[in-house]
């Protein structure tokens, strides 16, 4: 396995919001089939990161990008990348369960439809079979695919926003705060379930709950005003921090 | 020092433990809620109040006209009178009315009497005779009873107005009609059936039923499609900058202008640049479209806008465009609010007249329209023409026009809260 080609690699991005900068230099790599978990306090820009990393930012008229982001050493902020492709490729999961006011069925199905992945109806229902059974959630609603997906529990909504995401295949899924809005129970089910997802996907996620981060990540990367501090193995970062600022945030001195 | 007022857990449940300022201050909140309450009560039932006045008034001067006063007269089709000229023939049906009429009084009459009997009558009766005879040419010769609308001035007398025309003698014969229950209420169905007539007991709603129909299709037909798209552009695609904020403006400004100067607008342009015909519903569909667009696309942007932003960032985060994140997820979700706004702008153009007074639709339009070039006329202009008639009958005739505009209204508004209600909860 290639595991040493970095998935993702970052080059001197740096991201404002009109005049005010929001990131500062960013360089980073991610490597495949980890997880990479961004830690850093509020509005240390962590989130706008992530958002780089598959172009949500375009859809703030406001937003300028400046630097590079390479998938599998391509720019992804070439003029030649179609956004509508790139975000096929990058999948996103967001802080608070966002399913469609449509049957679960449809939730899932509708990544594969627009991009046209299935074939006829039978692998289209193959599809959002698999994409439930890995998102844990098959056994759950197998039985009420037809019912509204915005009919489900927190947690159960937020499997299924992790079902639609991987229903399209993607190489990378962003995870934005992905458990902030469910109990201690979903918040287990889903971290269990992204571990699983590692194996066939590149995940960054970013977390407020270093718990969190130390038990699903593989390496951890530390923001703090818009700058990355620190970035390493997440045992090493833990352990040993090697910037004060880290070691402070980790020891709950914010 | 300052003595501070704390209230302590103690007061609570015991008033007479708080201190003299504590209890002024309860009091003085207390006062006020109480004042903001009442004047809230006081300003709603005089809403209710001036509402219930007005709907009562119109309801006790409008009921009359959905019923009518029927004579029985027993018409014996002379032969004699089978004429072929159109201005004798009407003479000769005349005659054949005073004389069915009078043939309880006496046989002999004079003209003075003839014309004093004919006035009881609807002049309509005139037309239907007409009606029947060429219709069926063997009535000739023969005897038929007929029940026919009575006359305005009859009319009034037996609603007991005081300021009757009627004569003395009339009024004997009234009586004896009555004495031999000649005379019957029954309910007036040709006020939904009929046009309009110079004859307020026979002039109906039909035509201005139809008018208003076919206006608000052509008004909905235009401004539905044109605004919903303009809105999604506007809200969807349209780059923010300053000439956004000038359109935005400019709407708002339009929505408020008064709907008499868009009449002014569809007459310079629609009738004499255009040269569509006048008082055609086609033209008042398009001046009333151009004023239900402002309207319309406020409130379907406000929809757009109402649609949350998770919803949109679900779509992209799987790589929907963004024409398929609009049509796909926002439209369908804004799709109730835009319905609603709709609703309600047609709510507004249904009690339009203004502009459409200046298009020309105030010609007597006594036929239903036949097509959308023909001339009509709508409600509102309707009970506008009749108001200004003498007659009693004409101004009992708007009232219960206003009615069934009103109860329009009333179903518009009701589908509106409904659809409103009904998906509103999506997520």
């Amino acid at each position: 396995m290639l595991t040493n080609t970095p998935k993702l690699s970052v080059r001197k991005l740096s991201l404002f919001y009109g005049r005010q900068q929001a990131l500062f230099n960013i360089n980073m790599d991610i490597r495949k089939n980890e997880v990479m978990a961004l830690i850093g306090p509020s509005g240390c820009g962590k989130s706008s990161f992530l958002r780089c990393l598959n172009r949500m930012n375009d859809t703030f008229d406001t937003v300028q990008v400046v630097g590079n982001v390479l998938l599998d050493g391509k720019d992804i902020y070439d003029k030649s990348v179609d956004v509508v492709q790139l975000r096929a490729c990058v999948g996103m999961v967001f802080q608070r369960a966002n399913p469609f006011p449509k049957s679960i069925y449809d939730n899932v199905a509708y990544g594969p439809r627009i991009h046209g992945i299935a074939k006829s109806s039978a692998d289209l229902d193959a599809i959002v079979q698999s994409s439930l059974e890995r998102a844990g959630l098959l056994r759950e609603v197998h039985d009420r695919l037809h019912q509204l997906g915005t009919s489900l529990s927190g947690g159960q909504q937020q499997r299924l926003c992790i079902a639609r995401a991987i229903a399209v295949n993607p190489e990378v899924i962003l995870m934005d705060e992905p458990c902030s809005a469910l109990d201690p129970i979903a918040t287990a089910r889903v971290e269990e379930l992204i571990d699983e997802l590692r194996e066939r996907f590149t995940i960054v996620m970013v977390t407020h709950n270093l718990q969190q981060a130390a038990r699903v990540s593989q390496r951890i990367a530390f923001f703090h005003s818009g700058e990355l501090v620190e970035a390493g193995e997440t045992g090493d970062v833990f352990t040993n921090p090697q910037d004060k600022r880290t070691q402070d945030y980790l020891t709950g001195r914010y | 020092m300052v003595k501070q007022i704390s209230p302590s857990i103690s007061t609570i449940f015991t008033p007479e433990g708080q201190s003299l300022e504590q209890k002024k201050r309860l009091r003085k909140r207390h006062r006020k809620e109480y004042a903001f309450k009442t004047f809230g009560r006081a300003s709603v039932t005089l809403a209710l109040g001036i509402l219930f006045i007005l709907l009562g008034a119109i309801s006790l001067k409008g009921l009359p006209a959905f019923f009518v006063t029927e004579i029985k007269i027993s018409v014996y089709f002379n032969p004699e009178h089978r004429l072929a000229d159109p201005v004798k023939k009407y003479d000769a049906y005349q005659e054949m009315i005073a004389v069915s009429l009078s043939q309880k009084f006496t046989d002999k009459l004079s003209s003075e009497d003839k014309t004093a009997l004919i006035n009881l009558v609807s002049l309509g009766t005139l037309k239907t005779i007409h009606a029947m005879t060429s219709e069926n040419p063997s009535l000739w010769g023969n005897r038929r009873e007929l029940w026919v609308p009575v006359s305005n001035a009859l009319s009034d007398y037996l609603k007991g107005k005081k300021n009757g025309k009627l004569t003395e003698k009339q009024k004997e014969w009234v009586q004896d009609f009555q004495s031999h229950h000649d005379l019957r209420t029954s309910f007036r169905t040709s006020f939904f059936t009929n046009s309009d007539s110079q004859e307020p007991e026979l002039a109906g709603i039909l035509g201005a039923v139809f008018g208003s129909i076919f206006t608000l299709m052509i008004a909905l037909a235009i401004a539905f499609p044109i605004g919903t798209i303009t809105a999604v552009y506007l809200e969807e695609f349209a780059p923010r900058s300053w000439w956004a904020d000038l359109i935005e403006i400019s709407l708002n400004n339009l929505a408020a202008v008064p709907s008499i100067v868009f009449g002014l607008l569809a007459l310079s342009v629609f009738l004499l640049l255009f040269g569509l015909p006048r008082s055609a519903s086609l033209v008042g569909g398009l001046t009333l479209a151009l004023m239900m667009f402002p309207l319309m696309i406020i409130a379907s942007r406000e929809a757009l806008k109402a649609v949350p932003k998770a919803l949109r960032e679900a779509a992209q985060g799987l790589g929907a465009s963004r024409i398929q994140v609009v049509f796909h997820h926002v439209l369908p979700s804004a799709i109730p609010g835009i319905i609603t706004g709709t609703i309600i702008s047609i709510a507004r153009a249904i009690g339009e007249s203004a502009p459409l007074l200046l298009i020309g639709m105030v010609a007597f339009i006594p036929t239903v329209p036949e097509s959308l070039m023909s001339p009509a006329t709508v409600l509102p202009v309707q009970i506008y023409q009749w108001v200004e008639q003498p007659e009693s009958g004409f101004i009992e005739n708007s009232s219960a026009a206003i009615l069934v505009l009103l109860l329009f209204l009333f179903i518009l508004n009701f589908i509106a809260i409904y659809i409103r209600k009904h998906f509103e909860k999506q997520w």
